[in-house]
């Protein structure tokens, strides 16, 4: 069965979305995701959906989903690279999306996830 | 030259791919917004999983139709399952029946222009939305 890869990049699994996903295709991402965010110890937990070209409410649900599941593994996921057009449906839809954090982009995303790990020295 | 009107069958979780794929290559024809085109596809998938999870399978029928010099994309949805007993229940925000989300039918109808409703208990629903460009 096809399967979407997940990458390990220090404390953090990547996940670029980059086919049109059936449900069970979610489901599955969603199951993997939870089990290698225990396996590896990963901190943080960032998907790039800039390649999708629509998210109906089944994969908004999986993306919430994806984090309130991490959040209580004790890891933090961003989700980046939504399309304008995606977002303006996604909330004309009715999903807010309002518990998963976003970035516009995989580098501002990964600013955001080492922010949130890293010790406040620079502040000292 | 693609013809005005085809129809795909809805009877697997793969489905929905093609569904959403059959709707993008019309919405692309009549020069959608990408915007309008996003919607009219996230539609397409809401009303699709619904067909094959409340209807237990059925069709859609994809047509180009014209209204003097406008044109639009109209998704015919129709299954023969069980029927929806309070179709006014069915379009509110939230409410489910299968564990979703129920936004399916709700959330379809705010991105489209028309969108009608027909339901029989024990015959079938059919649901038709409309976006013109």
């Amino acid at each position: 069965m096809e399967k979407i890869p997940i990458l390990k990049l220090g404390d953090f699994l990547l996940v670029t979305i980059q086919v049109d996903m059936h449900d069970r295709l979610a489901l599955a991402l969603q199951d993997d995701l939870s089990t290698r965010v225990v396996s590896s110890g990963a901190r943080g937990v960032l998907i790039d959906i800039s390649a999708l070209e629509i998210v109906d409410s089944f994969i908004g649900r999986m993306l919430g989903n994806i984090a309130a599941i991490s959040a209580v593994l004790d890891a933090v996921t961003v989700v980046v690279g939504m399309r304008p057009a995606v977002a303006i449906t996604l909330v004309e839809l009715g999903i807010s999306l309002k518990s998963v954090r976003t970035a516009l982009n995989v580098e501002k995303g990964m600013e955001l996830l080492r922010q949130a790990f890293e010790p406040r020295s620079q502040n000292q | 030259m693609t013809p005005r009107q085809e129809s795909l069958q809805i009877d697997s979780g793969e489905k929905l791919v093609a569904v959403r794929q059959a709707v993008r290559a019309k919405a692309e024809e009549l020069r959608f917004s990408l915007v309008d085109q996003t919607r009219i596809i996230t539609a397409a998938s809401e009303l699709a999983r619904n067909t094959l999870q409340y209807g237990g399978g059925g069709s859609v029928a994809i047509e180009i139709v014209e209204n003097g010099t406008r044109r639009g994309l109209r998704l015919t949805f129709k299954d023969q399952g069980p029927g929806i007993p309070d179709l006014e229940l069915a379009m509110k925000d939230g409410y489910t029946t299968g564990g979703g989300l129920g936004l399916g039918l709700s959330g379809s109808k705010r991105l489209v222009n028309e969108f009608t409703i027909l339901s029989k208990v024990g015959e079938g629903t059919e649901v038709t939305i409309t976006k013109w460009k």
